[in-house]
């Protein structure tokens, strides 16, 4: 494995870096659309049914149909990244947007309405007020996202597209089994930390969650 | 001063929530609102900062109409404190306290300073400025909300059952310090609550209201317990109310005998009672302990402690009696 590895290193850590890209863009570019709407479904009650089932129909589509299709919806080439990135957005956004307006739904009403009624108004309490004490629900869906993109970045090199999911074909391929173990052991360990590094934010952010 | 004129409030759905209710609180005092739930107490408060718009008529504080003035402006110039204090359980107890002055405009640093000392005002010592509401017992938390709505010292405080979600020991020591307080602060304070006699104890002002949203009585509590408008006044304010009316007359002018046929130290002070009277307690001190004393006979002491009156059943009985004709 280590033979493989110096020999190969150039590939390996192309792949990584490729990998850490098409699951991260995803995370932010799926947040950035999941936050305001999960606010939306919160803000007017009868959009939060339509909204969350909408997205639980989105999640349940098999990635690998998702990236052979988008080509056609998108315009894009098939074996062009966008893809890939478009796919893990949707995913994102649909675990997130629940988790956004389930966290903002779990606030308790008093201290909405005391805010209210010390001034705040909505933009403000949202920032300063909601969104921090949803923070804990919407970084613990943070996580599995992030987890689940870093795993589903590898389904994309079944279309020529996918980190260190190339190393599984090309182990395949070759019938050598050194780059699949060094693709499971790196996707793992790049899940791993990523999941820390969202626990340590939380643990800075959310000093609260541990008082009492 | 708050002005009710002739507000209505009808809920969607039909319910009458407040029937013209017309009144005025008068400023720098305490007008307690109590009633039966479903009396429009609650909604009447909400109706002062606007978190509750009237059906028809208007709402005047000092002389201006509440609905004219911008929302969010209108509730920082108001305090507002409620049951479970309702404090932000991601802030510390100390930014808290500042959030009105920071919302106001002033910076964190020196609202978080000013925080400190209302900390202390309300009974909480420098330590806990820096823990968080869930670290607090519910009495503290309810201290935290009322320092909160003073950190901006507005003119107006609207609170709302503010001592209800505590143990009745805590609520007595709240209910006193929150008396000391606005002793010192003169606040234009208009208080909910379903507690007949916390009206009674900390009203300047009680009004009475009955089910339906309908003003039943407005009157200050001596008033209220010796002449109750009606017979829903008199049932709501209790059967007891000739004795609670007691807490409001001085035992000043109550006649003595001399003090005889009691254990003395050396200083004169009375030995082995229960209790005893000044001159500055009320009437109904005096009758707890001619009713709770084993001879029968409340023991009066002078500034230096030492006994200096004895009053009996049948003193008190006269005396009373004398006060009605």
């Amino acid at each position: 494995m280590i033979q493989y590895l110096t020999n190969n290193h150039v590939i390996v850590w192309q792949a990584l870096q490729e990998h850490l890209y098409l699951a991260l863009l995803p995370i932010l570019f799926g947040f950035a659309i999941a936050l305001p709407l999960g606010y939306l479904a919160v803000r007017f009650t009868w959009l939060y049914h339509p909204l969350i089932n909408t997205f639980g129909v989105l999640y349940s589509i098999p990635s690998l149909a998702l990236f052979v299709f988008l080509p056609v919806i998108l315009g894009t080439k098939v074996l062009s990244p966008v893809n890939v990135v478009v796919a893990l957005t949707i995913y994102t956004v649909a675990l997130l947007a629940r988790t956004v307006a389930d966290g903002l739904r779990a606030v308790d009403p008093v201290v909405v309405q005391a805010a209210t009624a010390m001034g705040y108004r909505r933009t403000r309490r949202l920032v300063d007020v909601e969104l921090p004490i949803a923070l804990p629900v919407i970084l613990a869906g943070l996580r599995v996202a992030t987890v689940s993109n870093i795993s589903l970045v590898s389904v994309g090199s079944l279309i020529g597209i996918g980190g260190l999911g190339q190393l599984f074909t090309r182990g395949f391929q070759l019938f050598y089994l050194e780059p699949i173990l060094i693709g499971v052991i790196l996707s793992v360990v790049l899940a791993g930390i990523a999941d820390l590094i969202i626990v340590l934010v939380q643990r800075a952010v959310t000093p609260w969650t541990r008082a009492a | 001063m708050i002005t009710f004129e002739d507000v209505v409030k009808v809920y969607p759905g039909g319910t009458t929530a407040v029937d013209h209710l017309n009144l005025e609180l008068p400023t720098g005092k305490i007008t307690v609102l109590v009633g039966p739930s479903g009396c429009g107490k609650t909604t009447s408060l909400r109706m002062i900062n606007r978190m509750v718009t009237p059906t028809s008529g208007r709402i005047l504080v000092d002389g201006a109409d509440v609905s004219q003035q911008n929302e969010a402006r209108l509730r920082r110039s108001i305090g507002y404190v409620i049951q479970h204090a309702g404090l932000f359980p991601h802030r510390t107890v100390l930014d808290n306290v500042a959030t009105v002055p920071v919302l106001l405009g002033q910076t964190r640093r020196a609202a978080r300073e000013a925080a400190l000392g209302l900390l202390e005002r309300v009974g909480l010592s420098a330590e806990f400025a820096k823990r968080y509401p869930a670290q607090l017992s519910g009495g503290q938390q309810q201290r935290v909300g009322v320092a909160r709505a003073l950190a901006a010292d507005p003119p107006i405080m609207l609170m709302d059952e503010p001592f209800s979600a505590v143990d009745p020991v805590v609520r007595a020591q709240l209910q006193a310090e929150f008396l000391r307080l606005q002793q010192d602060l003169g606040k234009t304070i208009a208080m909910v609550t379903h507690d007949i006699d916390e009206a009674i104890k900390l009203g300047d002002h009680v009004a009475v209201f009955r089910t339906g949203g309908r003003l039943a009585q407005f009157a200050t509590p001596r008033e209220l317990l010796a002449e109750p408008a009606d017979d829903f006044v008199a049932s709501f304010v209790g059967r007891d109310r000739g004795l609670r009316s007691l807490s409001f007359d001085s035992a000043a002018e109550l006649p003595v005998r001399p003090v005889d046929g009691i254990d003395l130290d050396d200083s004169g002070r009375p030995l082995g009672l229960p209790g005893v009277f000044t001159k500055d307690d009320s009437l109904r001190v005096v009758t707890d302990l001619v009713i709770s004393s084993p001879g029968g006979i409340a023991v009066r002491v002078g500034p230096d402690g030492a006994a200096d009156g004895l009053v009996s059943h049948h003193d008190l009985a006269d005396y009373l009696a004398s006060r009605r004709s």
